[in-house]
């Protein structure tokens, strides 16, 4: 694989009190790659994309995007680097339309003179962007302008999948997109993360399905108990290897972190 | 999805519409209600009580309804970032007193009224403040304590009297009538105008109702919800400044004992109004409904010679066959989703 490496993470390191949940983890994306995000529950897979993502701040560790370091200390750094995340609860609101979802925390308003919070809402052009992303990545949806509390669980996958793909410019990163949906529903969710990877950004999946990950992924990343187990191109005949080293009964030797002692 | 979508949309409309309709009618039942029930009931009390739509009770119900109006307005803003501001009707209390003070010391009609915008924003801010930066799980705690600190502090102030006496400027704006439309509803439909404003055309009202709809959510968009919290209790705190001008104008004086239950007519009128409690839906009309609601049951009763103890409870029974629709309504939503999905699965 010789696409450019879009975002590295060096050596990351969270502690939540006397919890080590990340220590010193590696991670490389390159554009146009999906990487797997692999780990049983509680292996630290969330705390790493949720600081990516701004959420969490790492305790030590950098995280380089496009060859430069980027402290991200804020969800608003993030995506204002062109790292757009989908949460496993969706960060929908489901209150908002849409349009509505698509632009809230960074919504198209004028004029510029003014702050923030009192530029007036240009929300016809958010409702026809949104509407063109809409019918460009073939998401079809009951009712464009009503609230998304009434739609579908796929429906609502679709919302937070597009919305990421509109802002991406670099990474997009995917927790667990279709554990709660049905095989047509994760069908189309898989189709348009193939679809954000093929317009060339950075996908990271977390995901616990390894016919997505051998279907998807370049490459498969493990974590166990907040380090890195390992690191594999997944295929169909390792698949039985991946989930070794994710509950820990096997290791790959060529990719293990040095195991520090104590 | 493509394929199954246009299956619902072009195959089985009639399957599509058949689980749906009858919940959607009740759910728009449900968003109608409060309109449609403040007219039946003044088309019932217009006939049960000849008085009760004559010019001068009308106007009558305008002006008592215009401090629990633009009050609750104020209200509706911390509600629908699933806030409560119990401390609206003290804070009006010590609005009126500062103005009182500020009048007796200055005698200008434009500093009282500053005065008790500035006192009503200073205790909201205070309310905004320590429930954000206090890292308090709800505000019902911080905005109770406020209403104990204002209400004392007023009292203290005034020496547990009112304090006759407010220049000619605040008086026109709460006792007189401007083509026969008291004043005071010109300065409610003012205020009424700006938030809607705010709320639907500014940045900042779509951050409030992301907030109100999911503030993790919100956190993560970006939105800086500290800011977006702290300016709702604010602006509450003004608009009960409001309040205070146009009572301290009806009744020429500034009282420690004003605003008594005033949190409770506001949370009532807004709740009434159709907004939900549990954030992130309604809109200034709701509040205004409920005022109006609120306002035309109580003159309604007093026509009737209802006593104010009845009215009490009469308010008191609204307010939970209100706040169970409200649950009526989720229930109703989250049927309708389960409904979609089971048919798209």
């Amino acid at each position: 694989m010789s696409n450019e490496i879009v975002l590295e993470v060096r050596n990351a390191t969270k502690r939540f009190g006397p919890v080590l949940a990340l220590d010193s983890i590696n991670l490389t994306a390159r554009r146009g790659e999906v990487l797997a995000l692999l780990g049983d529950n509680g292996a630290g897979k969330s705390t790493l994309i949720k600081c990516i993502s701004g959420v969490h701040q790492f305790d030590a560790g950098e995280i380089v995007l496009d060859g430069m370091m980027s402290p991200i200390k804020s969800p608003a750094d993030a995506r204002s680097a062109g790292i757009e995340t989908v949460y496993q609860d969706l960060a929908l609101f489901d209150n908002l339309t849409p349009a509505q979802n698509f632009y809230a925390g960074r919504e198209l308003s004028g004029p510029r003179w003014l702050p923030l919070g009192l530029r007036f809402l240009n929300t016809r052009e958010m409702d026809r962007r949104t509407a063109d992303v809409l019918d460009r990545l073939k998401v079809v949806l009951p009712q464009r302008d009503a609230t998304v509390a009434l739609m579908s669980g796929g429906q609502r996958q679709a919302v937070a999948v597009a919305r990421a793909s509109v802002f991406a410019r670099k990474v997009v990163i995917l927790d667990e997109p279709t554990a709660a949906l049905g095989l047509r529903e994760s069908r189309k969710v898989l189709d348009l993360v193939a679809q954000l990877r093929d317009e060339g950004n950075a996908v990271i999946l977390i995901t616990h399905n390894m016919e997505h990950v051998t279907e998807l992924a370049s490459r498969a990343m493990v974590l166990r108990q907040g380090r890195k187990v390992g690191e594999i191109v997944p295929t169909k005949s390792n698949q039985q290897e991946l989930v070794s080293m994710i509950v820990g009964a096997a290791t790959t030797d060529q990719f293990v972190q040095p195991d520090r002692a104590g | 999805m493509t394929e199954f979508t246009s299956r619902e949309g072009t195959q089985t409309p009639a399957a599509a519409r058949e689980g749906a309709t009858p919940l959607a009618l009740w759910l728009k039942l449900l968003s109608a209600g409060p309109i449609v029930i403040l007219v039946i009931l003044i088309g019932v009390l217009s006939i049960v009580s000849p008085p009760f739509l004559t010019p001068r009770n009308i106007s009558n119900i305008v002006a008592q309804t215009a401090v629990i109006a633009v009050v609750a307005m104020g209200q509706h803003l911390v509600i629908l970032t699933r806030g409560i501001d119990l401390s609206v009707g003290a804070n009006l209390a010590l609005a009126t007193v500062m103005g009182a003070l500020c009048y007796k010391a200055t005698g200008s009609g434009e500093l009282t009224i500053l005065a008790m915008l500035a006192s009503g924003a200073v205790v909201g801010a205070i309310n905004g403040s320590v429930y954000v930066f206090g890292r308090l799980p709800h505000p019902f705690v911080i905005t109770l304590a406020t209403l104990s600190i204002a209400k004392g502090l007023a009292l203290q102030l005034a020496d547990g009297r009112a304090m006759p006496g407010m220049p000619e400027v605040i008086q026109v704006i709460g006792g007189d009538s401007f083509l026969g439309i008291p004043v005071s509803f010109f300065v409610v439909a003012l205020v009424g105008g700006l938030i809607l404003l705010m709320a639907k055309r500014l940045v900042w009202g779509r951050w409030t109702y992301a907030v109100g709809g999911k503030p993790e959510a919100a956190l993560r968009m970006g939105i800086p919800v500290r800011g977006v919290l702290i300016s709702t209790y604010v602006i509450a705190g003004l608009c009960a400044g409001v309040g205070a001008v146009i009572l301290a104008g009806r009744t020429d004086a500034g009282s420690p004992l004003f605003g008594n239950l005033l949190e409770l007519d506001t949370i009532a009128a807004v709740i009434i109004g159709g907004a939900s409690f549990l954030g992130g839906r309604g809109h200034i009309g709701h509040a205004l409904i409920g005022a109006v609601m609120i306002g035309v049951i109580r003159n309604a009763l007093n026509l009737l010679n209802v006593g104010i103890f009845f009215q009490l409870i009469a308010i008191g029974v609204v307010i939970v066959i209100a706040v169970e629709a409200d649950v009526l309504r989720n229930h109703l939503e989250s049927r309708v989703r389960t409904l979609r999905a089971a048919r798209l699965a």
